[in-house]
């Protein structure tokens, strides 16, 4: 037995904290080597850089068809920049993937076995996932509206970005996706289970609308500007549709609404059992 | 050093860990034994800091996992349930562990030669075969060079070659003066391993020993195998030295209570020709069931004997 024996001198590494700068680094580096992050943020980037200049093609190739009306009335801005819809529904999925995967491989153990504070490891992949995301939707935005704008001149409908919602739209496509993905990492911290997180988002974001679609129209009309989809996407369209929120404060209440999710996933993520 | 102190743990009704208090000491390797659902892999979430206890506390070093400033470089764990995601590399795996408190690649890649996994590094886990999967665990659980290391059932899915790597790894990390605590369900990987033994059963401590003293402590009550032609004179002459007999199938006895020198003594004394005087080993693992048996929360995995059929039983349960 050696239960007496002194104990040698054990080498310890040199004993470097965990900072959050450093989880910062391991989420990146957690992020990039998954083959399903790089495919849902490329057929996202898709999404968003190629829809609005294909639709703009479509459109340009019908116009003979096209009734004066719809001629006259045409909404180059939207219809360039109309790729969110996909890309927001891409990123949501991943927002929610890149933590319920981890607790459905049980990664989630060894993340916070190596950051026990748990709460930098949320910070950190909300950090590294709206930083990438909003990098590559500015860059696909702005391919998707210039490139849909140059399709539009062949009718001479197109406009620059200094007309009237021009800016705010593009830029609001873009938070609109991202600040969606944040809310997903937050929803799917909440729920750790991939089927269940994106069918929340699903439900809330497609069925909710349709809900209170069959309420009748003044009750309906009362609740549906504070819908999280309709609170977020009049903040990412240039023409504004009846009953809903100004842009920003639509914006201002999806971004509340992300915040609330993010706050109740930290709460949950602290007080569980991992 | 690890200290648990009065901890339990109870999910909803079931009371999982209840009261258990034991010290893990450095320079040792310390085994903790129970059967399947006594209550090992919950003791070590706790001490991990992934399970919050009910009550009580658990310690690495005076200090609760939660408030290490730096995990990795003071306890190094490895799970009984893989915790890798399945779709990243074993490098990059690693690398990510080893970024949240700036552990440098060139420690990632010889971890990765350390436990044999340098041609598998660049392939998904999703890939890898239970035993490599063990392997990479291992190399997170080295990565930060740690003083304490815990291991919930290291050897499960590993070859006999893989098994005996890990315990001449264990050994020799002991050696250098760590803390070494591993889970078993297995008494005969632990008699091989061990020089510490905890044992629970349903949540409780049962005991808190040296291996020496339980291997002496299993082996005083070994019965002795006897045949004789002359069996009937023979075990009369035990019985009326003290000890009891209990015939077997195949026309021998075993007796209880006497030692094979005292048996062979009263055998001369009486002129009795012996045909066989065997002492029997009561292996560590009967001695394992004979404490924990009352405490098996999988009873129908169990016989209900002590014996021969025990070790049937344990055998059945390692094969992955």
């Amino acid at each position: 037995m050696t239960a007496t024996a002194a104990p040698a001198s054990v080498r310890i590494g040199s004993g470097q904290r965990v900072t959050l700068p450093r989880v910062i680094l391991s989420e990146w580096t957690k992020l990039w080597s998954l083959r399903s992050t790089r495919w849902s943020l490329l057929l996202a980037f898709v999404a968003q850089a190629g829809l609005g200049p294909l639709i703009a093609v479509i459109t340009m190739s019908r116009w003979s068809h096209l009734s004066p009306l719809d001629q006259a009335t045409i909404n180059p801005i939207d219809r360039s920049l109309g790729g969110w819809h996909l890309a927001q529904l891409a990123i949501a999925v991943l927002g929610v993937m890149t933590i319920t995967g981890e607790y459905t491989t049980g990664m989630i153990h060894s993340s916070l076995m190596a950051a026990p504070k748990r709460l930098p490891v949320l910070w950190a992949k909300l950090i590294v996932f709206f930083g990438v995301t909003l990098v590559l939707m500015l860059i696909a935005a702005v391919i998707g509206f210039f490139g849909g704008q140059a399709i539009f001149t062949e009718h001479h409908v197109n406009v620059g970005i200094s007309a009237p919602g021009a800016l705010r739209a593009l830029i609001g496509s873009v938070l609109l996706t991202t600040v969606t993905g944040a809310l997903c990492v937050g929803l799917g911290t909440i729920i750790r289970r991939t089927a269940g997180g994106i069918s929340l988002f699903v439900v809330v974001f497609f069925v909710l609308p349709g809900l209170v679609d069959i309420l009748p129209s003044d009750t309906g009309n009362a609740i549906d500007p504070y819908l999280p989809s309709n609170a977020g996407s009049t903040f990412a369209q240039a023409l504004r549709d009846a009953h809903t929120l100004s842009p920003w404060g639509g914006f201002a209440l999806f971004c509340g609404y992300t915040i609330l999710v993010i706050v109740i996933g930290a709460v949950a993520l602290l007080r569980r059992d991992a | 050093m690890i200290e648990v102190t009065q901890l339990s743990k109870s999910y909803g009704d079931r009371l999982a860990v209840d009261d258990l208090s034991f010290q893990v000491k450095p320079g040792v390797i310390t085994g903790f034994l129970g059967p399947n659902g006594a209550g090992k892999s919950t003791t070590m979430r706790l001490i991990l800091g992934l399970d919050a206890p009910t009550e009580g506390t658990a310690t690495i070093g005076g200090k609760r996992y939660r408030d290490l400033k730096a995990p990795l470089h003071e306890v190094g764990a490895l799970l009984e349930a893989r915790a890798v995601h399945t779709g990243r590399t074993g490098y990059m795996h690693l690398l990510a562990l080893a970024q949240t408190q700036g552990i440098p690649r060139t420690r990632v890649h010889e971890v990765i030669e350390m436990v044999g996994l340098g041609s598998v590094a660049h392939k998904r886990v999703g890939s890898f075969s239970l035993g490599m999967g063990q392997r990479l665990g291992v190399a997170a659980a080295l990565l930060g060079d740690p003083a304490t290391l815990i291991l919930d059932e290291p050897v499960n899915g590993l070859d006999p070659e893989g098994i005996r790597w890990i315990r001449n790894l264990l050994k020799g990390l002991a050696a250098e003066g760590r803390t070494v605590f591993l889970s078993s369900h297995l008494m005969s990987e632990m008699q091989q391993t061990a020089d510490h033994l905890i044992v629970i059963g349903r949540g409780r401590l049962i005991a808190d020993t040296d291996m020496s003293v339980f291997v002496s402590q299993a082996s005083s009550g070994a019965p002795v195998r006897v045949r004789s032609p002359q069996l009937a004179t023979l075990e009369q002459l035990i019985v009326e030295a003290g000890a009891r007999t209990e015939s077997l199938e195949d026309g021998a006895i075993q007796v209880f209570g006497l030692s094979a020198e005292r048996i062979g003594d009263l055998a001369a004394a009486g002129q009795i020709a012996l045909h066989e005087l065997t002492p029997l080993q009561v292996s560590l693992e009967d001695a394992f069931m004979s404490i924990t048996k009352d405490s098996v929360e999988y009873h129908e995995l169990m016989p209900t004997g002590v014996g021969a059929g025990a070790d049937i039983a344990t055998d059945s349960e390692a094969t992955p």
